[in-house]
């Protein structure tokens, strides 16, 4: 046990950071929500399983299913479907705030009947690829069934620390994922918009007072989560080659759950509390065995809510300093 | 009392159509006296004595034994929805990992019968108590968080029950655990054509009855509590927590309460459902069916018994019903709570104070968004 912990361990590291990548993407889009709306955007992992499949549609549609591709072909394959997964899960999310969230918001409906709606949609968006999406677009007679995605590029492996074999789709997808999010720090932190979803997390009846157009921060805050979303989907089907029409469910309370452990509500967090619960998950799988990982991921979720539910860092959108 | 229904006509619009018989039916039952009260109790129980009368098995369930669908899904989901309808319904929590209740009194039954011999009757408390703590372990750390924390700890709960069990060998693992003995028979009883107690593979009636004497229990048990200082504390938290924790309520334990409360009825249920099916594995107690049992609660009406009843037999029956529509059941459940938050958050049939409350914008957990919302009245702003 212990020993599989040592002599994996920098394979664990590796793969925890991957992964740990997607989760981080993935939380983004809770804590922008959360941070404006207080409320748990339930369906945010149907978002992400409706990226996974955005770029398989064009794989489909274009014909990019003859990969592995290499040189300027390979990047531009890539950033075509990561642009396909982007614009489906942001126009997801978009349509979600519209149908399942606005109508509410302007009742003033509680915030139980918030979560009831959210779940239903979720459910809805679930059940829709299973009868009918998958079936009718992707050819794929059982809608339940794992769906295999071609490769796109060569996976090998670029060099090695320890244990640790560095591939190239892996690193790949940890350097894209550090760029979204310091592109998104940088949207938020420095644009006039940005400035809009930190005052409304802040004080929202004040800054409609001075004059920030709530809706409209809603939408764009609803609007970049999905795109994260959108572009983790993406990696997780290269990663795994592989998609499913509930494979947000387990992934979702995952990256929710790094969104608490780095602190709900913080930007930074998510990316912090999404490499934290990476790292975890695979080193105490090693120490357990891989079937544990979600129970470990869960009880940790568990448990930070007792000790410390501020999260790591702890300091939330509101007092993120301008 | 016609004053009174034309105003909700009025007021409800095009939803008067049901409202209206509905607030006349309400009206007279709270002036009803005594007596009729419990001619209609009583006649309600007659009903289901006689439900699984074959000569309704041809319209309710052409395609399969009516008997067995009356047991699994319609009885059990109603019970499953009783229970979970003491969280969401009276103590305005959203537990959304509540089959992990279910699952824990269905193991219990599994592994102390199969291994240990224990018979169904002592067992039948042991799975109660077992879910009760088993509740009070997930909410001690849990409760003191906001609600729609707990919605996603309660979701990590179920998952974490369901893996367990998936990878516990002593459990069985992914084949769960077979042979599970039955209720002990007594054999002679007669009803209606049906040997009471005796509890065999084939007939699935006595075990209906089983069932609704358990659902009887849990309605006049609920009934009681609701009406209770128990009960009145829950609304106050439903309502407004810190309100009530300035009154004086214990709110946490309050909470810790309906919690166990809840969890307890879910381990009944697991009992019975183990002992009738004489299997269970993991794949029982998927997330899919807690937001099921959530459908349930809130198309009836949360925090109003006769609601959440009706709405659990809908949400068990049509899909049995409508075979053809089987596929499309989830889809159609999702869309359901989407539409029922938006139009009719009360539910089909609510609780009147539930109805009031829902109107008010409150009813569990505070207002969404209602300090951004700028069309909001001023009551509204600024109440987070």
């Amino acid at each position: 046990m212990l020993h599989d912990f040592t002599s994996q361990f920098w394979a664990n590291t590796v793969d925890g950071l991957t992964v740990g990548s997607i989760y981080a993407l993935v939380a983004l889009g809770y804590t922008m929500v959360y941070g404006v709306l207080r409320l748990i955007n339930f369906a945010h992992s149907e978002i992400f399983m409706i990226g996974t499949f955005g770029g398989l549609t064009l794989i489909q549609v274009v014909g990019f299913d003859n990969g592995p591709y290499t040189g300027i072909a390979l990047v531009g394959v890539l950033l075509a479907c990561l642009v396909a997964s982007m614009v489906a899960s942001g126009g997801a999310a978009l349509l979600l705030e519209l149908v399942a969230y606005r109508p509410l918001r302007r009742k003033g409906a509680s915030r139980l009947a918030a979560l009831i709606s959210a779940i239903g949609a979720s459910l809805f968006l679930q059940e829709l690829f299973a009868t009918t999406v998958i079936p009718h677009f992707f050819g794929h007679g059982g809608g339940r069934d794992p769906i295999h995605v071609p490769d796109l590029m060569k996976k090998e492996t670029l060099f090695s620390i320890g244990s640790g074999d560095v591939r190239n789709d892996k690193l790949l997808i940890f350097v894209a994922a550090i760029v979204m999010m310091i592109v998104l720090d940088r949207f938020v932190n420095a644009s006039k918009l940005g400035r809009g979803i930190r005052a409304t997390a802040q004080d929202p009846e004040t800054a409609v007072l001075l004059g920030v157009n709530i809706d409209r921060v809603v939408v764009v805050t609803f609007v970049v989560g999905g795109l994260m979303a959108g572009a983790a989907g993406f990696f997780f089907a290269l990663l795994y080659q592989q998609t499913m029409f509930n494979i947000g469910f387990i992934l979702g309370i995952k990256a929710f759950t790094a969104a608490v452990l780095g602190g709900i509500g913080n930007l930074r967090g998510a990316l912090v509390g999404g490499f934290t619960l990476g790292l975890i998950e695979n080193y105490g799988g090693s120490i357990f065995g891989s079937e544990w990982k979600d129970v470990i991921a869960f009880t940790l979720l568990v448990v930070i809510l007792l000790f410390r539910p501020t999260g790591i860092l702890g300091e939330s959108l509101q007092q993120a300093r301008a | 009392m016609s004053d009174n229904t034309n105003k909700t006509a009025n007021t409800a619009g095009w939803r008067g159509a049901l409202s209206g018989p509905l607030e006349a039916v309400r009206t007279h039952w709270d002036r009803a006296p005594g007596w009729e009260r419990w001619a209609v109790y009583v006649l309600l129980i007659i009903g289901a004595l006689f439900l699984p009368y074959e000569g309704l098995a041809p319209v309710m369930s052409p395609e399969s034994a009516w008997s067995t669908i009356l047991f699994y899904p319609i009885g059990i989901y109603v019970l499953l929805a009783l229970g979970l309808n003491v969280v969401i319904g009276y103590a305005g929590m959203l537990d959304l990992g509540y089959v992990a209740f279910w699952a824990i009194g269905a193991y219990t039954m599994a592994t102390m019968a199969v291994k240990h011999g224990i018979g169904f009757w002592p067992l039948l408390p042991c799975g109660i108590v077992l879910a009760a703590v088993s509740g009070v372990i997930l909410g001690a750390p849990t409760l003191r968080l906001r609600g729609d924390y707990l919605a996603i700890v309660t979701l990590g709960f179920g998952e974490i029950v369901r893996k367990v069990a998936e990878n516990t060998n002593w459990l069985g693992g992914t084949r769960g655990i077979n042979n599970i003995p039955h209720p002990p028979s007594h054999e002679g009883v007669w009803f209606a054509g049906v040997d009471l107690f005796t509890y065999k593979i084939r007939d699935a009636r006595p075990y209906y009855y089983l069932l609704v004497a358990v659902i009887v229990l849990v309605v006049i048990f609920s009934k009681r509590l609701e009406a209770s200082r128990i009960g009145r504390s829950w609304t106050a938290i439903r309502e407004d927590e810190d309100a009530a924790e300035i009154m004086g309520v214990p709110t946490f334990k309050f909470k810790l309460l309906s919690f166990a409360t809840g969890a307890a009825i879910g381990g009944a249920a697991g009992v019975v459902f183990a002992a009738k099916t004489s299997y269970v594995a993991p794949a029982n107690f998927p997330f899919l069916l807690s937001a099921t049992i959530l459908a349930a609660v809130v198309l009836g009406g949360a925090g109003n018994i006769p609601g959440v009843i009706v709405g659990a037999f809908l949400v068990a029956w049509l899909p049995e019903r409508f075979r053809g529509l089987a596929d499309y059941r989830d889809l159609a459940f999702g869309a359901i709570l989407v539409a029922m938050m938006i139009f009719r958050p009360e539910g089909l049939i609510p609780s009147r104070q539930r109805k009031a409350e829902m109107a008010e914008g409150g009813g569990g957990m505070g207002h969404m968004g209602a300090e951004i919302d700028t069309s909001g009245s001023e009551a509204e702003v600024g109440s987070r």
